[in-house]
């Protein structure tokens, strides 16, 4: 529900203010940055300056881009077809118990494979295109997606279930008024993690085995020695992965709103 | 098969004399706990005839909300029997009891309305519908204004409202109200008795009213059952046979109150002992 917020007139200062400190210490990391490959020492095949990879920025941006692209539709694929199979195992793990009670370990262990290990694998078995990468993001998703949601689902209050039991609520019923809302927010804690670190699956995902792609592009350039657009690059894949994490929040401001509203009365 | 020398047995889990809205009978009730099992409440026999309001004060931890939760239909006992409406069966007494626990447990993300119209929709009502049926009541308890308000939003009081609103809504003919307004400050607490009381004249329940506050049951009961400390039994009852005006303050500074007040804290206190 949006209410007109009375303290509407300070909200820019308010934003200002919190956006002030992190902008201080990203120009201050910048700065350290530029002075540090201004060195006579370092070596400009090793470190980029922030100048030089902002040119290869503007110089290669029609490329940038185009090779960003190809990422982030594997990145967003991939996340999609991680919360489709965890929210459905999530569930289906919190509703039958023997179910948790085996795939818990199972769970665990998806998160503990090396995924850099697997991405050839992945790239053998599903050819060069967009499948492997897919799979790759998926699956470094899948595990904050389904664990947070099947703790949220997990933590509502015993009393609260007591309650819908007393009314009469089937559990179904129980699970789609009261469960399923109320795990949303931790629902929306694992979706962001896995939004950040989505951008690094597909990025394995490309160097395994690609013909497009931002990741792809980075590993070309850095075997030709081209440093600026290497580190251009990876700016681009940083943004996109903060992006996506942006994105999350605001999905989330929008699906609980109620969170927001409890933090502003009490 | 019938022998023709046995006499047709009940059927179990029915009452067949009486006409008592709610009968408990010797019930034990264990719980497990790291050291060893405890005794919520034992030997407790109760009664409450229909319309009648129940209130049940005792010490903190005497089993109190045990005895809800058995009566809910939420538990079974250890040991004894639990009737509601000559029905034995946790399943009948579910489907008899509403039962108000002491926190309000309002979803943060319904308005009020919604939130009382939680109760329809658990029994399968459609959410529109539901909040449909539930606008009169908010009308009749002057709560229309607050209908569109997020708990968020409503003090603690009006929380309460809404979550006795909700227990009205399920539509069954006994209340299990625990510690309604234990959480409240004590002004807001004397304005919520007058409310109830009110509501419970406007629309006549069977209650059970579970609190450790002797004024308050002794104010909204028709009988008080005391509670002797963990394990639970009944130690004393006191029909309240004075004169509740509508206005809880002459109610309650009335000496017949107030004698009665000091019989209950007395039994109470024998029981601590």
């Amino acid at each position: 529900m949006s209410r007109p917020a009375p303290a509407a007139p300070r909200a820019p200062l308010v934003a200002l203010r919190r956006a002030g400190p992190p902008v201080l210490l990203l120009a201050a990391a910048v700065a350290a940055w530029q002075a540090v490959a201004g060195l006579a020492a370092v070596d400009d095949l090793t470190l980029a300056s922030p100048t030089e990879t902002l040119a290869a920025l503007a110089r290669d941006l029609p490329l940038l881009l185009d090779a960003a692209g190809v990422t982030l539709l594997e990145v967003v694929l991939g996340l999609a077809l991680a919360v489709a199979m965890g929210a459905a195992v999530a569930v289906g793990m919190h509703l039958v118990r023997p179910l948790r009670e085996a795939a818990y370990p199972l769970l665990v262990a998806s998160q503990a494979i090396p995924v850099v290990v697997l991405a050839p694998l992945f790239v053998l078995a599903f050819d060069y295109g967009l499948a492997p990468k897919l799979a790759i993001v998926a699956l470094i998703c899948f595990f904050p997606v389904t664990v947070n949601l099947l703790d949220g689902l997990r933590s509502v209050e015993p009393d609260l279930l007591k309650l819908m039991r007393s009314l009469g609520a089937s559990r179904l019923a129980t699970l789609h008024r009261v469960e399923l809302p109320s795990a949303l927010p931790s629902f929306f804690s694992g979706l962001r993690i896995a939004a950040t670190v989505s951008v690094i699956g597909a990025v394995f995902g490309e160097w395994a085995g690609a013909d497009a792609g931002l990741g792809r592009l980075v590993l070309l350039a850095n075997n030709q020695l081209q440093t600026p657009r290497v580190y251009a690059g990876i700016v681009l894949l940083t943004l996109m992965a903060v992006g996506l994490f942006v994105l999350v929040g605001l999905l989330e401001r929008v699906a609980v709103p109620w969170k927001r509203a409890a933090e502003g009365t009490t | 098969m019938e022998s023709g020398l046995e006499a047709p047995a009940a059927p179990p889990h029915k009452l067949v004399e009486g006409t008592e809205a709610i009968v408990v009978r010797g019930v034990a009730r264990r719980f497990r706990s790291p050291r060893g099992d405890v005794l919520a409440v034992d030997g407790l026999d109760l009664t409450a005839a229909e319309g009648e309001v129940l209130a049940v004060v005792g010490p903190s931890g005497c089993g109190k909300s045990t005895l809800l939760e058995l009566l809910a239909g939420l538990a079974d006992p250890d040991e004894g029997e639990v009737f509601i409406g000559g029905e034995g069966s946790r399943a009948a007494r579910l489907a008899a009891c509403a039962y108000m626990p002491q926190r309000d447990l309002l979803l943060p993300w319904r308005s009020a309305l919604a939130n009382a119209a939680l109760a329809l929709e658990a029994q399968g009502v459609s959410g529109a519908e539901a909040r449909r049926r539930a606008v009169p009541l908010f009308e009749r308890f002057g709560l229309a204004e607050f209908a569109r308000a997020l708990p968020a939003e409503l003090s603690g009081g009006m929380r309460q409202r809404v979550a006795f609103l909700r227990t009205l809504l399920a539509g069954r003919p006994t209340l299990l109200l625990d510690e309604p307004f234990g959480a409240l400050d004590s002004i807001t607490r004397a304005a919520m008795q007058e409310w109830l009381a009110d509501a419970l004249r406007a629309d006549p329940r069977t209650v059970v009213l579970v609190t450790h506050d002797v004024r308050e049951a002794l104010y909204l009961g028709d009988r008080v059952a005391v509670l002797s400390p963990r394990p639970g039994r009944v130690v004393s009852e006191l029909a309240v046979d004075v004169d509740r005006s509508p206005a809880r303050r002459e109610t309650v500074t009335d000496p017949a109150f107030a004698a009665l007040e000091e019989r209950a804290l007395e039994a109470l206190e024998k029981a601590a002992r």
